[in-house]
């Protein structure tokens, strides 16, 4: 056991390892995916079964629904049981009414006759059904378009400005020696460490002198000028070599043209890592919505989710369909990029 | 290079848009190069970045240092009277310092003793599980883009997601207790029992985290020349040397990146426990930060400047841990 737990730490790729290793990696890799992965399916899962099904214990994997019957003489559908009878057969009837722990069944195919059993000698006859009827009520009460589209509008506007923003700055910060140059890199870096709750107190009341409380602006502009984008495409643009601005500048280009069309293009596996990231931090900022938005007009999805949790308590049927419609989004998102994604920030990243 | 050259020769819809954009911005802000001049044309690209940061990010940071010192429940700082170091002094009167209960604002002090727990554990389990994920996917496997993906999923899920999943799995009569149930134990209250709850904190934490870490573990992994290995072999290293020798001290720099960062973030605790326990059962998980958010905007009568106080000490001690680490690892450069 210790031997095989030793050899699992220094496995290498490429080195002949013995087969039991690979064993191992792979339970590892598959319990690690359901561990991963299962919470989200169960959740998946979950929020399509109905109120029973959801406060039943202990829980069934899947979804079902009872089925039900139409019965010639009756309005209503009427549900279906497998009743246990005397003589020890078992028919499938539909139950028409049900007195005290007696319940009227009739035979779909002869529902003239009436049928009286006891109600513990009867069981559901159930099949699975995924019902949307969570989401249908759901969004009645959770504005998830409007939510959806205020998460949109912060997530876009703040990355396109982020990467501008900052790329200006890397720009400046890498390819040019000024005075005062060190000082603004250096003080950026040294507030990387600083959270932004933090200074929550007085950027609210920044943001209220200037107007921006409870508005989509007041939570773009503040993000911005964000120091891991800076360091990260400085850095990058460090790289770059300075011939080419210098050719660039001899061919009568302006600065700005030499930042447009020489820097950023030649930037952009960086500005897509930078643009990962923003999107990321955007999408799923809580705090400092929580702190600007009043108005659920405006609220964002994260902020939107959490005020339904709130209403709602226990009410786990809505809340949960409302949290895959949240997930949703990022989810088809990533099912799509993935590849871009994880490669993305294993190559630029954090190196 | 390449994409240069590739926008000369064809132009796709965007670039010829872009072009144009290009030339239009140009043939505005010619003159005022020309004006300033061509040197001078930094601290134009500089300023938007240097006045947000200014204006959202170093100023609040001073105004927080004031508020420190000021009290009331005023947020308008004219209005605020000066307290002098009343606010610290709120904090640091104890008897004990080991026992929170003893002490005036003993919250402060029962998040400050959570907060050290959650870090020392949350960053160790994020590490040692991290590499293990990382070490586990630069094997030779099938289907490894697959099993990173699945690692890296949680990553995008929101705090509040996360939170919710997590409860809908630990509640009473969740799934989590019907599998102990069906294997014959009991129910455990993982939400109501202070010991759980902090356990779980830390686990989802870990949990939607991790993807993130492995990714730049494993990025360090794949980097290590391959030659290393092979001469490692040659001299008959046996895989417990190799990992020792060679992947574990070459991964340092790698692991270091790793440690600062979820450092940073695990101090910085908040929403995702705010949506998971709401800093419960009690005060089992009350963190820093939702202690600063509770002092300065819910339930604890705006105290600004208590809230204040403590961010300026949480500030400092981040402080301290970043000077240290960042002496540590020069030396372990040095010393290399």
């Amino acid at each position: 056991m210790l031997t095989t737990v030793r050899d699992f730490f220094t496995r290498t790729r490429g080195v002949n390892s013995p087969d039991r290793m690979d064993v191992l990696t792979y339970a590892y890799l598959i319990i690690g995916t359901l561990v991963m992965f299962g919470p989200v399916l169960w959740l998946i899962l979950s929020s399509f079964k109905d109120i029973n099904e959801i406060t039943r214990f202990p829980p069934r994997l899947l979804p079902y629904r009872q089925q039900t019957v139409e019965v010639m003489g009756y309005d209503e559908p009427l549900p279906v049981f497998n009743v246990t009878m005397e003589d020890g057969s078992v028919r499938t009837l539909a139950r028409a009414r049900r007195v005290g722990i007696e319940a009227q069944m009739v035979d779909p195919a002869a529902p003239e006759e009436i049928i009286r059993v006891n109600i513990n000698t009867m069981t559901p006859v159930e099949a699975v059904f995924f019902s949307f009827d969570n989401y249908m009520r759901g969004v009645e009460r959770f504005d998830f378009v409007r939510y959806f589209w205020n998460t949109l509008v912060v997530t876009v506007v703040a990355t396109i400005l982020t990467l501008f923003v900052n790329s200006m700055a890397a720009f400046a910060l890498s390819k040019y020696k000024f005075p005062g140059s060190n000082a603004i890199f250096l003080t950026m870096i040294a507030t990387l460490l600083v959270p932004l709750s933090v200074i929550l107190v007085p950027l609210l009341l920044v943001i209220t002198q200037i107007g921006w409380f409870n508005s989509l602006i007041g939570l773009i502009i503040p993000t911005i000028a964000t120091p891991t984008g800076v360091f990260l495409l400085r850095q990058y643009m460090l790289t770059i070599p300075d011939e080419l601005l210098e050719s660039a500048r001899l061919d009568g280009a302006s600065e700005w043209r030499i930042y447009l069309q020489v820097i950023l293009p030649l930037a952009r596996p960086a500005l897509a890592v930078l643009a990962i990231f923003s999107v990321m931090w955007r999408w799923n900022d809580f705090l400092w919505p929580l702190v600007v938005l009043q108005n659920s007009d405006f609220f964002t999805l994260q902020v939107g989710l959490n005020s339904f949790r709130g209403e709602l308590q226990t009410q786990w049927d809505l809340v949960l369909a409302m949290t895959v419609l949240t997930a949703l989004p990022v989810t088809i998102v990533f099912a799509f990029l993935q590849k871009y994604i994880t490669t993305g920030i294993a190559t630029t990243g954090m190196k | 290079m390449e994409s240069k050259q590739r926008l000369k020769i064809h132009h796709t819809p965007f670039e010829t848009v872009y072009n144009a954009v290009v030339d239009a911005l140009d043939f505005v802000l010619r003159p005022l190069q020309k004006r300033i001049g061509q040197r001078n044309m930094a601290y134009v690209f500089v300023l938007p970045n240097v006045a947000i940061f200014v204006i959202f990010v170093l100023f609040p940071m001073l105004m927080n240092f004031y508020y420190a010192f000021t009290g009331g429940s005023n947020i308008f700082p004219d209005q605020r009277p000066f307290v002098g170091l009343q606010n610290f002094e709120t904090i640091f009167s104890c008897t004990d310092y080991t026992n929170p209960n003893t002490c005036r604002e003993d919250l402060f002090w029962k998040a400050a003793f959570n907060t050290f727990g959650f870090v020392v554990f949350q960053v160790g389990g994020m590490v040692v599980i991290s590499l293990i994920t990382a070490l586990a996917l630069n094997r030779k496997i099938r289907a490894r883009a697959f099993f990173r993906s699945v690692f890296f999923y949680p990553v995008l899920l929101s705090p509040v997601v996360v939170a919710l999943i997590w409860r809908w799995v630990l509640q009473n009569d969740g799934l989590m207790n019907g599998v102990l149930v069906g294997l014959g134990a009991d129910r455990v209250p993982f939400l109501t029992n202070p010991d759980w709850a902090r356990f779980w904190v830390i686990f989802i934490s870990v949990w939607s985290q991790m993807g993130f870490y492995t990714l730049i573990l494993l990025a360090g992994l794949q980097s290590i020349p391959h030659e290393l290995y092979e001469a490692g072999e040659i001299d008959g290293a046996n895989p417990w040397q190799t990992f020792w020798g060679i992947t574990l001290p070459l991964l340092m720099p790698t692991m270091l990146v790793v440690l600062v960062l979820s450092l940073i973030r695990a101090v910085q605790v908040f929403d995702q426990v705010y949506a998971f326990t709401n800093g419960g059962p009690g005060t089992a998980t009350t963190y820093m930060i939702q202690y600063i958010y509770l002092t300065a905007f819910a339930g604890r009568g705006n105290q600004y400047g208590l809230a204040a106080a403590a961010s300026v000490i949480l500030a400092v001690v981040l402080l301290v841990f970043t000077l240290l680490q960042l002496r540590a690892g020069r030396q372990s450069e040095l010393s290399v």
